[in-house]
């Protein structure tokens, strides 16, 4: 019963601008000797990258490399996977937000994340977004808060007219995008993305691979992908993880190479990200 | 059916089955099991309208709210309503205490608990649930009957005494508020593993999206979980009062009996099912008896009402929710 | 926990510990709540064993009761343990045939919509109040014949055939179609497949139905003051007429000024409580241990 009306198409792709020149950039993650482990099996090992502030960063790699592990400790998500442990830092504001004594829940309320799938929740479009604002203390104002992050997320012309209807009533894309209004309504400081366009068809990701590009000047996003096109179409920064065998034979992921998308893409310095990237494997 | 059978193949058709004879005594025999069920449970309506089929034609309709009950020969007059009344603020009373207190223990053993703890907490109050109602009876007429009236009643009174709820303590702790507390003890394990069930169904990622906002765990179940599950918990509230109102034993055992309808929580009264329990065996005419089967058909219709509703309730979300069966906390 | 949030510029913080302690407050509540339930548990437990330990000897099972005794004679319950193994195994014995029965037609051969026909039927057997099952027994069984131990184990099968027929249901629907295809395809007619390939899966969960349904009916009374509580004082294994009941004995005697005959009663008490939880928990064991069966077909 669901009227779902897709967003115009916009036909030219997305250019990234240049990025700012290094030393310009601003640290917002500052991640060191990063290991995460479940139930004693290491997912990820030694981990170290730096993350800059408004920027797109893409996180890139075959499966089961570890991205989403990764992704998932810049806001302490691994918390609830039972038998989960990590050691080494994630420097954020100067505070190591992996330490124990640090309240995932104050991590969360300035990180954000979209997930793979959309979940919007069975509330109505409206209530979507404003939850999260009324939970949090962002009382004021809540008609404007919920009109803005719906335009951010490039929805609000498509839900305007119907905000009472239930967030499920939408078609996966629009949900999605309802997903990333739901999480950037709260003002978070950063924007986790774990391969938000996955189950999306290219329009829809298309739009979301827009908004990207018109929010990163507020925010900082980090997605996780699996596909390398949209990599290179969307991020600044790039970090190539893949699948190591450590003694014994057992499987882990590590960071093989940061840098600069356009130098991931046309010069790597790395063998295994030049395999990757030139589609030789995984 | 079979093209597998090379016994067969030469002898039956390829199209059609041949009809065996076991086939259709094994149907026969299981479908008149069913349809025996049937019949039982409309003989069990049929038998519990005739026989209250005397006091209908006696009292009609009125019987269902006229306080009254006497069987003296000669003065005799009968209705339900002060039972009607007991039932009602018995089992409401009593769903209102076990509500807090089985939702509390469904989110404790759904988010809260540490694993090691889960099964055996949840193996202890469904432990509860096993007491027969008769030893819950016994011990609440014997122990907590007089302990209540002890410590609790005389203190409400004292304190509280200016409502009219909490009147004068009843004499030896048999009452209507002892009564509340029973039933509390016996619908809180149903209420409790229902809406444990129903908690530890909401998809993970609903929740996993709620505290990515950087919600705490409390807000989360309060703006999700309780949410996504109220109807089912509707349902568990519905059974929960069905069991409360049709228990007889345990409620006749500490109740004290009685035919007035007065507000103190601390006095004594009846039950539908439990004047039923006290007075079957000592009542000597046809109309009494009649009346008191009259009191069970206005039981089995409540009964009947909140099993059927909480059904439909639970198809209705089930329906709603596309039937996801599973899902771990 | 963690007690500290981030702090920084530009940081949400707000509100952070007031939802923190609200957060705190209900976890407590909640820890509560389960603490009520499983001291209520403990209490009740306690005070069975406590008060009925005492007068837990051999005297409670093989000696008949001596109403309004006024000399120390030993005494006992002999003629409700005895009523009660009668009454109970013979509502099984009703039940049990039955609801295997319904539960093979309604998961073997009936059509969806008798299915859910018959399926809300058993529920609504099941919501039936105890009492108004002895009602309907008294009036349809009783009334004009008298009371009888038969009449009292049917009143209880009535309460046990739904849940054997559930419990049947459910390890019906758990044995895959692909065995019951495979015995069809080697020519075996469905009575036979249905009898001997499929049911002989189901018994675990069967025999786990049955004993929880005996759990479940062992210490009802409200169908047995109906049917089967006019009883004489002598043991008797006689069910052409009433016999005495455990959870009828502990009514009576609940009811009675004596203290001596509360003692009884918290023995009884203590008795029936021992056999439901030793029954439930095999019950439940039973449960999880052919459900890990099953899982690794």
């Amino acid at each position: 019963m669901s009227t779902t009306i897709e967003p115009t198409v916009r036909v030219e792709t997305t250019r990234r601008q240049p990025m700012p020149p290094r030393e310009r950039l601003e640290t917002i993650f500052h991640v060191e000797g990063l290991d995460a482990l479940y139930s004693g099996k290491a997912a990820i090992k030694d981990v170290t990258i730096d993350v800059y502030k408004n920027l797109v960063t893409a996180i890139i790699g075959p499966s089961g490399c570890g991205k989403s592990t990764f992704i998932r400790c810049f806001n302490r998500m691994n918390d609830l996977i039972p038998g989960f442990s990590q050691t080494g830092t994630i420097r954020y504001h100067g505070q190591d937000i992996c330490a124990s004594n640090i309240d995932p829940v104050a991590v969360r309320r300035n990180i954000g994340m979209v997930f793979q799938r959309p979940n919007p929740f069975p509330k109505s479009i409206y209530d979507n977004v404003a939850w999260g604002c009324r939970v949090l203390g962002m009382k004021d104002g809540l008609d404007e808060r919920v009109e803005r992050a719906l335009t951010q997320a490039a929805l609000w012309d498509e839900v305007k007219d119907r905000l009472k209807a239930s967030g499920l009533s939408l078609s996966g894309g629009q949900q999605q995008r309802l997903c990333i209004a739901r999480a950037i309504a709260v003002e978070p400081d950063v924007v986790l993305m774990d391969e938000p366009a996955a189950s999306l068809d290219p329009i829809a990701t298309q739009a979301i691979e827009q908004l990207m590009h018109e929010l990163k000047s507020e925010y900082t996003f980090v997605i996780v992908t699996h596909n390398m096109q949209q990599a290179a179409r969307v991020a600044d920064m790039t970090a190539f993880f893949s699948i190591s065998r450590g003694e014994e034979g057992k499987r882990f992921g590590e960071l093989i190479e940061y840098d600069a998308t356009e130098k991931i893409f046309t010069a790597p310095s790395d063998k295994r990200t030049e395999d990757y990237v030139t589609g030789r494997f995984g | 059916m079979t093209t597998l059978d090379l016994n067969e193949a030469t002898r039956r058709p390829f199209t059609g089955r041949r009809v065996r004879f076991g086939d259709v005594a094994l149907q026969v025999v299981a479908g008149t099991a069913a349809l025996a069920v049937t019949v039982l449970v409309g003989l069990i309506v049929w038998k519990v309208v005739d026989g209250a089929r005397l006091s209908i034609a006696t009292y009609g309709l009125h019987f269902v709210w006229r306080v009254a009950w006497n069987p003296v020969v000669g003065r005799e007059v009968y209705g339900a309503g002060s039972f009607l009344f007991g039932t009602a603020i018995t089992s409401l009373f009593a769903l209102a205490l076990a509500t807090p207190l089985a939702l509390g223990i469904a989110l404790f053993l759904s988010e809260l608990a540490p694993r090691g703890l889960r099964a055996p907490v949840t193996a202890l109050v469904e432990t509860l649930a096993a007491i027969p109602s008769v030893v819950i009876g016994l011990w609440g007429i014997l122990v907590l009957g007089p302990a209540l009236r002890t410590h609790i009643e005389g203190w409400l009174h004292s304190v509280f005494g200016f409502i009219p709820l909490f009147g004068d303590p009843s004499a030896a702790g048999a009452s209507i508020f002892t009564a509340i507390i029973v039933l509390t003890i016996m619908i809180l394990p149903i209420v409790s593993s229902i809406s444990r069930e129903l908690f530890l169904g909401v998809p993970h990622e609903l929740k996993e999206g709620a505290l990515a906002l950087g919600t705490t765990r409390w807000e989360m179940v309060r703006g999700v979980v309780f949410p996504y599950a109220r109807g089912g918990i509707a349902a568990a509230l519905i059974l929960g009062l069905g069991r409360a109102m049709g228990e007889a034993i345990a409620v006749t055992q500490v109740i004290g009996g009685g035919v007035f309808i007065h507000w103190s929580l601390f006095g004594q009264g009846d039950t539908l099912a439990s004047k039923i329990a006290s007075s079957y065996q000592g009542s000597t005419t046809n109309l009494s008896t009649s009346s008191l089967v009259y009191l069970g058909l206005i039981l089995l219709v409540f009964s009947l009402l909140a099993n059927v509703t909480a059904q439909w309730i639970v198809r209705r979300v089930a329906r709603r929710h596309g039937v996801t069966r599973g899902g771990h906390a | 926990m963690s007690a500290q949030g981030l702090s920084g510029p530009g940081l949400r913080l707000d509100r952070l510990p007031r939802r923190r302690a609200v957060n705190r407050l209900m976890e407590l509540l909640a820890w509560l709540a389960a603490a009520i339930a499983i001291a209520i548990l403990g209490i009740v437990v306690y005070s069975v064993a406590r008060k009925g330990w005492s007068e837990l000897n051999l005297n409670l099972i093989t000696k008949a009761p001596i109403p309004f005794s006024l000399t120390n004679a030993p005494q006992g319950l002999a003629n409700a343990f005895a009523g009660s193994l009668v009454i109970v195994g013979l509502a099984t014995a009703m039940a049990l045939p039955v609801g295997i029965l319904v539960a093979v037609y309604l998961n073997e051969f009936a059509p969806a919509a008798v299915r859910n026909g018959v399926g809300l039927i058993l529920d609504v057997l099941n919501g039936v109040p105890a009492i108004v099952v002895g009602i309907f027994v008294f009036g349809l069984l009783v009334v004009g014949h008298g009371q009888n131990g038969f009449d009292g184990a049917f009143a209880l099968a009535c309460l046990m055939l739904p849940l054997v027929a559930r419990a049947t249901m459910e390890v019906l629907a758990l044995v895959p179609n692909s065995l019951r295809e495979a015995s069809l395809g080697l020519g075996i007619p469905q009575w036979r497949t249905t009898l001997s390939i499929v049911l002989p899966q189901t018994v675990g969960g069967i025999v786990t139905g049955t004993v929880l349904a005996v759990a479940r009916v062992a210490g009802e009374t409200a169908p047995l003051l109906f049917t089967s509580s006019l009883v004489g004082t002598q043991t008797s294994w006689d069910p052409h007429h009433a016999l005495q009941s455990i959870p009828v004995a502990i009514f009576e005697l609940s009811e009675s000024p004596d203290p001596a005959d509360h003692a009884r009663a918290w023995a009884a008490a203590l008795v029936l409580l021992m056999f439901i939880l030793f029954a439930s928990l095999a019950g439940r064991w039973l449960a999880t241990r052919s459900r890990a069966k099953m899982a690794t077909r």
